[in-house]
C-alpha cells in the first residue's frame, strides 16, 4: 500500500524517501526493500504477471553481437567452451549487511540466479557447482551438474548468514571437486567475498600454490572492500579480482564471467573428445538404469555404444565410460562458429529500375512491405549471397536471435547459389 | 472498445503457420497422391479458421529447391470473392493457384539442376526461418496478437546439411515460445522434427496411414496451445538425438567432438577444420578419461 500512496506525486518521492524509512514499520520496511511491485506487469487482458526477460534477453543480444563482430574482425577465436565452474558464495555474518538493499546475501543470490542461467546459455557443455562459507566452514551445496534449475533451487533454499568466513577451507574444497574433472575442461572458481577478513586453520598460501598447480582459475568479486589476499589469488592463478561498488556494477562484474575465456593453451589441452549422442527412450517404457540401478518408468537415455540406460544428459556412461552428451546442448553454439554476414543496408532508389520493383515489394522474411509511406521504397537490408531483401526488424531479428538467413536457407546448396546469382 | 478487443483475444486465438512439403522428389513415388494429401490439408485449415474467428493460417511451401509463402488467411479475408479457374471455395482459391505456381518454378529449378546423388530432402530450415520472422513480426504488431505455433507437415527425409540450420530455428523458436508441431509422414524417422518438438514443448506425431490425416490433424494439431494443457496428446516415443557431421554431413549417433569449439566429427582428424586447434594424439578416447582420473586420483 505504502508505493500506492506515494506513487502518485512522483517528485516528492525522493524527499519523502527518507523520512517514510524510518516512519514504516518492519513488516512494511520487507516490502519497501524488496520493491516486488517492480516485478509485475500487466498482460493483455490486464493481469498481473511477473515481468517478462526482454531485457535480459535485449542485453544478451548485445553481448553475442559484440562477440559476433569480434569473431568477424579476428581469423578464428579459440574459446574454452567446456569450463568446470565453482561458485562460491560467502554467507558469513558480512553477507547480512545493509549497505546493497536489502541485503548482501539476497543481491548475491539474485545475481547469482541471472549469471547461472546466462552461463549455461552461453556454454552448453560447462557445469557448475555451488559452495557456501558459513561459520568458518564450507559446504558443498550442489556439485557440478548442467542443470540451472536444480542449482537456483538449492541455493534459494540456503539464504542465511553467520559467523567467518574461510576462504582456504573454500579453496580446498573446491580444489578437491575439481581435481576430478577430465583434462580437456577448464576448472574455475569465481569467488563472491563479503566479508573483510578469513579465518584459516592453516597456511592459505600453500593452499593458493595448490590451486595454481592444479590450474585451478580463481576469480573473486569483492563486495566491500579490497583484500591483499583476493587479490594474490587471482593473480597467481591468472583469474580476475574486482570489487562491485554498486548493485549494477555487481551485475556487470558477475556477468562477464559468463562468455567462455580464451582458451590458454596450457589451462587445457585442445583434444577431440569421442562423444555419443544418445536416443531419448519413449515414455512410458521401463527399464534398469545403469547409473542408480533402479528400474525407472520412462524418460531415459540409451548408450549408443553399449545400449546402456543412464537418466540424464551429460554424464559419462557408467559400462562403457562413453561420454554421453545431448546434441542439441552442442548446437547452442554453433552459430558462434558460422555467423551470418551482416546484410548490407540498400540506398533509397527512387527511380524506375530499383531492384526491389522486381523482387516484390515485401520483406522476404515476415512479408511485411517494404514501402514507406507515400509507396515509396522504405528502408531495408539485403543479404549478400541470396539478394533477398529484409525489413529492418527482420534484420535485428535474424542477427541476434535466429542465426539463420532465411533466404540463404530457401536455395538448395551448393551449386544454385551461383545459379541465383545470375 | 479495446476491452472488446482483448476480451475476444483472451479466448485462445491461435496462428497456425504451416510448413507444407511439396517435395516433388518425395511425392512422386508414394501410394498417397498429393492432391488426396492436399484435400485433408484443406479440410484441416478451414477446421482450424472455424474455430475461432479470429485465429489465423499461414501457409509456406517447403519445396526441393525454394520456399515460399502461398497463403496467409489476414490477407485474402478482404475482398477477393472470385472463386478463380479451381473451382474450389474462395477461401482456397488463391492458395492453389499460388501452389500451382510455385511447384512448377520448383520443379524448372530441379530441372535446372544436375541430379546429384544427395538424399532427396526438403529446405526444412528455409521455411522453419520464414515462419520464425512472421511470427516476430506477429509479436511485433502489438500487444494483442495470436498465440502463434509452427505445424510441420513433412514427408522427405532430413537434410543433414541443414542441421546447423534448423538447429539454429529451433532455438530461436524455443526462446520465443512458440511451439513446432510436426507431422511426420514420411516412411524413415525424422530426427530434426523430433528434436524440434521436444525442445520447443510441441507435438510430435508420425500417423502410419495417411488415409485418416484428417482425423489426426483436427484431434490432435487442431488444439490450441490453452486446450493442450487438458488434452491427452500423443507422447513422444523416444527423441532421436542424433547430429549431424561437419566433415561429411553424415548423420552420426557416436562421434568425436572438439573441445574447443564442441565441432561434431565423424572421424579422427588431425586439426580442427571449424576452429583450427591441433589437437594431441587420441588419448582422450572414452577409456582413457577414466584412467585419466584414475591418474590423478592419487595426487589430491
Amino acid at each position: 500500500m505504502s508505493n500506492q500512496r506515494k506513487r502518485p506525486n512522483g517528485e516528492r518521492e525522493e524527499d519523502d524517501e527518507e523520512d517514510d524509512a524510518e516512519g514504516i514499520g518492519q513488516w512494511e520496511r520487507a516490502y519497501v526493500d524488496d520493491r516486488s511491485w517492480e516485478a509485475l506487469q500487466e498482460d493483455e487482458s490486464g493481469l498481473l504477471r511477473p515481468i517478462d526477460t526482454s531485457a535480459i534477453y535485449h542485453a544478451q543480444y548485445r553481448r553475442r553481437l559484440r562477440m559476433l563482430s569480434a569473431a568477424a574482425a579476428g581469423t578464428r577465436i579459440q574459446k574454452g567452451l567446456i569450463r568446470y565452474l565453482y561458485i562460491v558464495i560467502d554467507f558469513s555474518r558480512a553477507a547480512a549487511e545493509t549497505d546493497f538493499r536489502p541485503s548482501r546475501m539476497a543481491i548475491m543470490a539474485k545475481h547469482v540466479e541471472a549469471f547461472i542461467r546466462e552461463f549455461f546459455d552461453q556454454n552448453p557443455l560447462s557445469q557448475i557447482g555451488l559452495v557456501s562459507i558459513k561459520n568458518g566452514i564450507a559446504h558443498t551445496l550442489t556439485d557440478l551438474g548442467g542443470s540451472p534449475e536444480s542449482h537456483i533451487q538449492a541455493l534459494m533454499g540456503k539464504l542465511e548468514a553467520a559467523g567467518d568466513s574461510s576462504l582456504q577451507n573454500a579453496l580446498e574444497l573446491v580444489h578437491e571437486h575439481l581435481n576430478q574433472i577430465p583434462s580437456y575442461g577448464h576448472r574455475e572458481v569465481l569467488i563472491l567475498y563479503s566479508a573483510l577478513s578469513t579465518s584459516d586453520p592453516g597456511d592459505i598460501m600453500e593452499t593458493i600454490q595448490k590451486c595454481k598447480k592444479s590450474r585451478l582459475r580463481c576469480s573473486v568479486i569483492g563486495l566491500s572492500a579490497e583484500m591483499f589476499i583476493c587479490k594474490h589469488l587471482c593473480q597467481e592463478t591468472g583469474g580476475l579480482y574486482s570489487v562491485a561498488v554498486d548493485e549494477v556494477h555487481l551485475k556487470d562484474l558477475l556477468l562477464e564471467h559468463a562468455p567462455p575465456p580464451p582458451a590458454i593453451a596450457e589451462f587445457a589441452i585442445s583434444n577431440l573428445i569421442k562423444m555419443g549422442f544418445p536416443q531419448r527412450a519413449a515414455e512410458g517404457s521401463m527399464a534398469i538404469c545403469s547409473c542408480h540401478k533402479e528400474v525407472k518408468i520412462g524418460a531415459g537415455y540409451t548408450c549408443p555404444r553399449c545400449k546402456a540406460r543412464v537418466c540424464e544428459l551429460p554424464t559419462e556412461c557408467t559400462i562403457c565410460g562413453l561420454t554421453l552428451v545431448s546434441s542439441p546442448h552442442l548446437a547452442r553454439s554453433y552459430h558462434h562458429l558460422f555467423p551470418i554476414a551482416p546484410f548490407d543496408e540498400v540506398p533509397t532508389l527512387t527511380s524506375a529500375n530499383d531492384p526491389r520493383r522486381k523482387l516484390g515489394k515485401s520483406c522476404f522474411g515476415c512479408q511485411q512491405s517494404l514501402l514507406g509511406a507515400g509507396n515509396k521504397p522504405g528502408p531495408c537490408v539485403t543479404c549478400r549471397k541470396c539478394k533477398h531483401y529484409f525489413c529492418l526488424d527482420c534484420d535485428i531479428y535474424i542477427h541476434e536471435s535466429l542465426h539463420n538467413c532465411p533466404g540463404c536457407e530457401s536455395i538448395h546448396r551448393p551449386k544454385s547459389v551461383s545459379l541465383m546469382e545470375e | 472498445m479495446a476491452t472488446v478487443a482483448s476480451k475476444l483475444y483472451s479466448d485462445d486465438v491461435s496462428l497456425l503457420v504451416l510448413l507444407l512439403d511439396t517435395n516433388p522428389l518425395f511425392w512422386s513415388n508414394r501410394s498417397t497422391t498429393f492432391s488426396q494429401f492436399l484435400s485433408h490439408v484443406l479440410a484441416f485449415l478451414n477446421a482450424v479458421l472455424g474455430l475461432n474467428q479470429l485465429n489465423r493460417v499461414v501457409v509456406i511451401a517447403t519445396g526441393y529447391c525454394s520456399c515460399d509463402y502461398i497463403y496467409d488467411s489476414s490477407l485474402t479475408l478482404s475482398g477477393n470473392s472470385e472463386s478463380g479457374r479451381t473451382g474450389m471455395p474462395a477461401l482456397f482459391g488463391s492458395l492453389l493457384e499460388k501452389l500451382e505456381d510455385f511447384i512448377d518454378k520448383d520443379e524448372e529449378l530441379i530441372k535446372e539442376q544436375e541430379h546429384d546423388e544427395r538424399i532427396a530432402s526438403s529446405l526444412l530450415s528455409g521455411s522453419l526461418s520464414m515462419a520464425l520472422c512472421y511470427i516476430q513480426r506477429i509479436f511485433r504488431s502489438g500487444h494483442l496478437h495470436p498465440q502463434p505455433r509452427i505445424l510441420c507437415l513433412q514427408g522427405s527425409p532430413d537434410g543433414p546439411e541443414q542441421y546447423v540450420a534448423v538447429m539454429n530455428s529451433i532455438f530461436s523458436a524455443q526462446r520465443l515460445m512458440v511451439p513446432i508441431d510436426s507431422c511426420y509422414i514420411g516412411t524413415q524417422n525424422s530426427a530434426f522434427l523430433q528434436q524440434a518438438s521436444y525442445i520447443t514443448g510441441g507435438v510430435h506425431h508420425a500417423p502410419k496411414q495417411l488415409d485418416g490425416l484428417f482425423q489426426f490433424l483436427t484431434t490432435i494439431f487442431a488444439t490450441d496451445l490453452h486446450t493442450r494443457s487438458f488434452v491427452q496428446l500423443p507422447k513422444p516415443v523416444g527423441v532421436d538425438f542424433r547430429a549431424s557431421c561437419f566433415c561429411h554431413k553424415k548423420t552420426i549417433d557416436m562421434g568425436y567432438v572438439c573441445s574447443v569449439c564442441l565441432s561434431i566429427f565423424c572421424e579422427h582428424h588431425k586439426k580442427c577444420s571449424t576452429c583450427g586447434s591441433v589437437f594431441g594424439q587420441s588419448k582422450l578416447d572414452g577409456a582413457s578419461t577414466v584412467s585419466d582420473k584414475k591418474r590423478k586420483a592419487p595426487d589430491s
